[in-house]
């Protein structure tokens, strides 16, 4: 074919390209790999008989008893709906501000680092650490709790809604501005717009979320179902301790289903 | 109308976008603004309603120096001007009718606009505005269901109702294809003829430019290099905006099309005929 013509090689250039820096990176973790499982202490009689205590204390689960302790479980429950849903209005409710400020294409650079700078600090602490800083200056219970969900929700939805909102198409967003229209205007009708559907759908998912976190901050001392689920515990009660982790499933699952569902119709 | 005196842009890349432009358009004039890519074109409407601040200079609507006004009286005089965009820009997940009525926003107070509760008068006119454009009936659609042509009627809608003195078109048929590319052009110039508007249409399309400007401006660099009829662009002057190139056929095309109808595209030449 290529008569007189040398033929041409191709490969794809590599990810890295320098050859030292590439195999230094590959020697290197293979090294540190290695030694990290090597040193990894695995008492092997100690899994055996964790293995057999393991059997009896899932056996002491079953059946399941929701009737002795139902009063406790529902006022649990009830507790946590509460929580969840209070800390997820008020939690978007604040964000909704913080967000805008933490958008660079909309705000002014010191409100900008600002907000950032409120929203890094409320996403550096999960959940159960800011429960047990409110328990501390609240004490025991479900306010404790709504406020570490609602300071979560806070750095959760803010930097979601801003990452959001310096994603939108710029060029709606001038349009809107070279009618003439005020600052608040235009975000009514070319920011919102923009953000709305997928706002509504993480907003659902936080409620979701903010569900599950329910059950642990009570096991910090932040009220709701976790802290009907850890006095089960306590009292080796573990047939009602079944029955809450039940029930807590169950209702994960509904509001996994309706958020998903929802989330597609907003679409 | 318009004056735009000494006009200059740097952007903080270092590019000098605009140099020291200077451009004068009366009350009803259509000036089509040519030039390549990157000439400027764009730089140049965006400074006229400080979508993009000028570097310096001056540029008068009426008495008003634009490039001196203060946040709420350069919202003001923005309800004065109606601006095209390429891409229609209209925020997709509102309805058609929001999408008009966005328009009068800076008529209409804030809540007002909140509850979609705009002046009876302005529902009227963007009715009379949809239908003379053939797009009543969608009214409640949501804009990202209509076709590039029908969105650039509804953007035409748009800044219409503003009631504008003056209409900034940036590159209105690019994103269209050949036949509503002239609809549309014809529609922007009749109705700037029907309501005395004043535009500047920018547009990288000479032939278009010629079909439906009474005036062409040229611009190179950031300089305007041509300014005068249709009639007068010729090999030379098209090779000073945009560059060696063979332009005979350019030319060519639109005296035929003068004559005797499109004579290039010849399936849609009927219904594209001004209808008059």
């Amino acid at each position: 074919m290529n008569e007189g013509k040398a033929t041409r090689r191709w490969k794809r250039p590599p990810l890295i390209a320098n050859p030292t820096l590439r195999w230094t990176l590959w020697v290197g973790t293979a090294i540190y790999l290695a030694f990290a499982f090597g040193t990894m202490e695995v008492n092997w009689q100690r899994v055996a008989e964790g293995t057999e205590r393991g059997q009896r204390f899932l056996a002491s689960f079953f059946p399941p008893d929701f009737t002795s302790r139902w009063d406790s479980i529902l006022e649990g429950i009830l507790e946590s709906m509460w929580m969840t849903i209070t800390s997820t209005v008020v939690g978007i409710i604040l964000s909704i501000p913080v967000g805008l400020g933490a958008a660079r294409n909309l705000a002014w650079r010191p409100v900008y680092l600002f907000c950032r700078g409120i929203l890094a600090v409320s996403r550096t602490f999960p959940e159960i650490i800011l429960a047990i800083f409110f328990v501390k200056l609240f004490g025991f219970g479900p306010f404790a709790g709504f406020l570490a969900l609602s300071v979560g929700t806070i750095g959760f939805y803010g930097k979601l809604l801003a990452e959001d909102i310096e994603d939108m198409d710029p060029v709606q967003a001038e349009a809107i501005k070279s009618v003439g229209a005020r600052w608040l205007q235009w975000l009514n009708y070319a920011v919102q717009p923009q953000v709305m559907p997928r706002m509504i759908g993480l907003g659902i998912y936080r409620l979701d979320i903010n569900f599950r976190e329910s059950a642990v901050v009570g096991i910090v001392g932040g009220g709701g179902i976790g802290a009907t689920l850890l006095t089960a515990f306590d009292r080796y009660e573990f047939d009602s301790a079944a029955a809450i982790l039940l029930v807590i499933i169950g209702i994960v699952m509904v509001l996994e289903y309706t958020s998903g569902y929802i989330r597609k119709w907003v679409q | 109308m318009l004056r735009i005196e000494n006009l200059e842009k740097f952007y903080p890349t270092g590019d000098h976008a605009l140099k020291s432009v200077h451009l004068e358009i009366p009350r009803g004039q259509v000036m089509a603004l040519i030039g390549p890519s990157g000439a400027g074109k764009s730089t140049l409407i965006r400074c006229v309603n400080r979508l993009v601040e000028p570097s310096s200079g001056a540029v008068f609507l009426g008495d008003i120096d634009l490039t001196r006004l203060g946040s709420s009286d350069l919202r003001h005089a923005r309800s004065r001007m109606g601006m095209i965009f390429q891409e229609y820009a209209l925020v997709e997940r509102l309805s058609v009718m929001e999408n008009v009525l966005s328009g009068r926003l800076g008529y209409v107070g804030f809540w007002r606009s909140f509850l979609r509760k705009f002046p009876q008068s302005d529902i009227d006119q963007a009715f009379e505005l949809l239908e003379r454009v053939g797009l009543d009936h969608m009214a409640d659609k949501r804009a990202d269901e209509l076709s590039g042509g029908q969105r650039q009627r509804v953007g035409i809608c748009r800044a219409l109702i503003q009631n504008p003195e003056l209409l900034l078109v940036d590159e209105p048929t690019a994103s269209l294809d050949p036949k509503t590319s002239r609809q549309i052009m014809r529609l922007i110039c009749e109705l700037c003829e029907e309501r005395q508007l004043a535009a500047i249409i920018n547009i990288h399309d000479v032939l278009l430019a010629q079909m439906f400007a009474r005036r062409i401006v040229g611009l190179q660099h950031g300089t305007i290099v041509y300014d005068g009829p249709p009639e007068d662009l010729n090999p030379d002057v098209l090779t000073q905006i945009y560059g060696e190139e063979d332009w005979e056929a350019t030319i060519e095309r639109v005296k035929d099309e003068d004559d005797n109808g499109d004579a290039g595209l010849a399936d849609n030449v009927t219904e594209l005929k001004p209808v008059s």
